[in-house]
């Protein structure tokens, strides 16, 4: 019994790991039935892989075994891997068990197409529903929605799931018929809709009735591949402020294309494109938490992003009559602006102006990190540099100057391009 | 000046802020009294806790602090860091002097430091929330051991209440020897006599229940396969779990082979 379900745990998990989403945050389940868990905080991560990601939900498929066969995918049906299928009670047991001892966070459970999308979606759901009917669970499910699948069942999905996430993967209707020919972008942004629709329809009910059904309180998300197509970073966050504007979407993932598969149909490449995911991923918090344009980001001049500096700075440095910024008068969403401050310092920056001009000592001890904002704010009048410095030269001064020493990651990729060159 | 004495608990603290302002004797240090060494210089003045004195300190400062500064100062007290009762000697004057609420004033260095202990026991309770981990005993009791750099435990003790509302549970503090016991109902704080060693010796083993490997076991293989080897990133995996926190984490523990049957 033992070696059968760690067989399949094995299986299991390693066709569910490229789904990078591992949230646990949004849910507002409380613990009032004297059950298990609770879901009303904020997110824990509860261990690390190597790769440096979090966990912190049991995320798994119910089964890989697949109708569809999508270049990109582990899981597609003409590559030869092992496969294999969980029971609704082995995947409860697995995740009671793991939450009782203090695992995880909750379950995030996928699946690769059996049969067809309702016969699929139909046993997500039967999981979701023992758990939060049986074993009284109230930790975090995360409920991936399979394309295709019946309103009732997305309905149904949502009563007992905290997030329901439908992912677009490829991020242009081309890329998806060249590489994933049995799914088309209207049957994906249908549920995504249908979702959208039911989360409105249950907040309103609820400003009705207190007692209304929650449906998916932590909201949707989705997932984009980036590198396995040909998409320029334009057109990936022309993309995601879309979803983020019509489909009210909590979150879009970027899962940068790890060349698992020898596909013909896919771009050859040796390593993930992690700097360019990381790039992408600042350019998506500027636009959701530093009240960032995504035009102001990227466009069709310069449709991809630096990968030597952060979005924010590469914006400040093509906007250098935007700066210096006083520190002490300047409004919160331009300090927001500054490269090198984040929400966090601005907070206290503009708190702490309040009692006393500030100097930069004061932003020092107060944890700002000055190495890049010292090149574009002031202090009273005051400047940490007398001559000014063109944008070329404060990119090399940034980068290289003041001792200041590269990523690793990023060296480790510019040698490989030497290598290669 | 004076070297203030205090029996060590919070409300000793909040005492002695009332003695200095009765005496207008402003301390120069402030120690436990079971540690403090007499002063040659200044006078020594042991201050007995007294509830009257405390609950007048509280409320003064009540009215000057928001609950999250009052909150910060009582987990400044948790800290236990050299310095902590000055520190936060220092932070109560100011408020209690000024007019105007200090809380944010960050270019203050008393308020800043207040600050950053609250911050920096806010990550150790958030860690000791992620990284406990329960072993299951013979009579259904999930039992857990920590040794945090600071004292969260009465901190994390409401999480875990909330949490597992449904099972029997104990986490102890094994640094400074006690424990937060929850019997269904409500959680007691216990000096256990023996704790349970796994490493003892393989009787111990006994103690915890048959599934308790199974389980432990099936949490490895999930932590090894959810990893993607193409994107080992080491100095990022040891920012985000420093080695100091591996002790409690069976994923980091030896991988257990079971007999397949």
């Amino acid at each position: 019994m033992e070696s059968r379900i760690t067989e399949k745990l094995k299986i299991l998990a390693d066709a569910a790991k490229y789904d990078v989403s591992c949230s646990s945050s949004g849910g507002k389940r409380k613990n009032e039935n004297k059950g298990l868990g609770n879901a009303e905080g904020m997110g824990i991560c509860h261990s690390y892989t190597e790769d440096g990601r979090c966990v912190s939900l049991l995320k798994i498929l119910l089964t890989n075994h697949c109708i569809f066969d999508c270049a990109y995918c582990v899981t597609r049906k003409s590559n030869d891997v092992k496969r294999a299928a969980f029971t609704v009670q082995e995947v409860v047991d697995l995740t009671v068990n793991f939450y009782r001892r203090n695992y995880i966070e909750g379950l995030f459970l996928s699946s690769g197409i059996f049969k067809n999308a309702d016969y699929t979606m139909e046993r997500l759901v039967r999981v979701a529903k023992k758990l939060r009917q049986e074993e009284k669970f109230n930790g975090y499910i995360h409920l991936k929605t399979i394309p295709g699948a019946s309103d009732e069942l997305i309905k149904e999905a949502g009563l007992y799931a905290d997030r329901l996430s439908v992912n677009i993967e490829l991020p242009s209707e081309m890329s998806l018929q060249q590489l994933a020919p049995e799914k088309n972008y209207s049957e994906i942004l249908l549920p995504m809709g249908s979702i959208k629709d039911q989360l409105i329809l249950a907040k309103e009910e609820k400003q009705l009735f207190k007692s209304a059904p929650a449906f998916a309180p932590a909201g949707q998300s989705t997932q984009l591949i980036v590198g396995a197509s040909a998409e320029n970073d334009h057109q990936i966050l022309q993309l995601s402020n879309q979803l983020y504007k019509d489909y009210s979407l909590k979150r879009v993932y970027y899962s940068g294309y790890v060349p698992i598969s020898s596909d013909n149909r896919l771009p050859i490449i040796t390593e993930p494109p992690i700097i360019r995911e990381n790039r992408i991923y600042q350019a998506d918090w500027l636009m959701r938490f530093y009240g960032f344009n995504v035009q102001e980001i990227v466009d069709e001049q310069n449709p991809h992003l630096d990968l030597d500096i952060d979005p924010k700075l590469g914006w400040a440095l093509r906007n250098r009559h935007m700066f210096p910024v006083e520190i002490n008068t300047a409004d919160y969403e331009m300090i927001l602006r500054v490269p090198g401050i984040g929400v966090k310092s601005a907070k206290k920056i503009v708190s702490a102006r309040r009692f006393t001009p500030l100097n930069f000592d004061n932003l020092r001890q107060m944890g700002v990190v000055l190495k890049r904002a010292k090149y574009f704010i002031t202090c009273q009048t005051k400047t940490m540099y007398r001559q000014d410095f063109d944008s070329q030269t404060l990119k090399r001064r940034i980068l290289f100057g003041d001792g200041s020493v590269r990523s690793s990651l990023l060296t480790q990729q510019l040698d490989l391009f030497k290598q290669v060159g | 000046m004076g070297l203030y004495t205090y029996d060590g608990t919070f409300e000793g603290l909040l005492t002695v802020v009332f003695e200095a302002y009765e005496r207008k004797t402003w301390p120069h240090t402030i120690e436990q009294e079971h540690l403090a060494q007499p002063s040659m210089f200044g006078q020594n003045i042991a201050v007995t806790t007294d509830e009257e004195k405390v609950s007048r300190v509280w409320k003064g400062l009540q009215k000057k602090l928001s609950v999250g500064a009052l909150k910060a100062l009582y987990h400044t007290y948790l800290w236990e860091q050299p310095g902590f009762e000055m520190l936060l000697f220092d932070y109560m004057k100011l408020a209690i002097d000024s007019k105007e609420c200090i809380e944010d004033n960050y270019a203050a260095s008393c308020v800043l430091r207040v600050q950053q202990a609250a911050k920096q026991m806010f990550r150790e309770k958030h860690r000791m929330e992620a990284f406990v981990r329960f072993q299951k005993t013979a009579d259904d009791l999930y039992y857990a051991t920590i040794s945090p750099d600071f004292n969260v435990l009465p901190l994390i003790i409401q999480h875990f209440e909330k949490r597992y509302a449904d099972q029997r549970w104990v986490i102890y503090d094994t640094q400074r020897k006690y424990g937060a016991f929850y019997d269904l109902n409500a959680v007691t704080l216990v000096n256990l006599e023996s704790q349970p060693d796994k490493r003892t010796s393989s009787a111990a083993n006994n103690i915890f229940s048959e599934e308790e490997d199974k389980y432990k076991q099936l949490w490895q293989v999930y932590f090894d396969h959810v990893n993607i080897p193409e994107r080992k990133n080491p100095k990022l995996h040891l920012r985000h779990i420093p080695k100091r926190y591996w002790k409690y984490l069976s994923e980091k523990q030896p991988r257990l082979q079971l007999e397949t049957k």
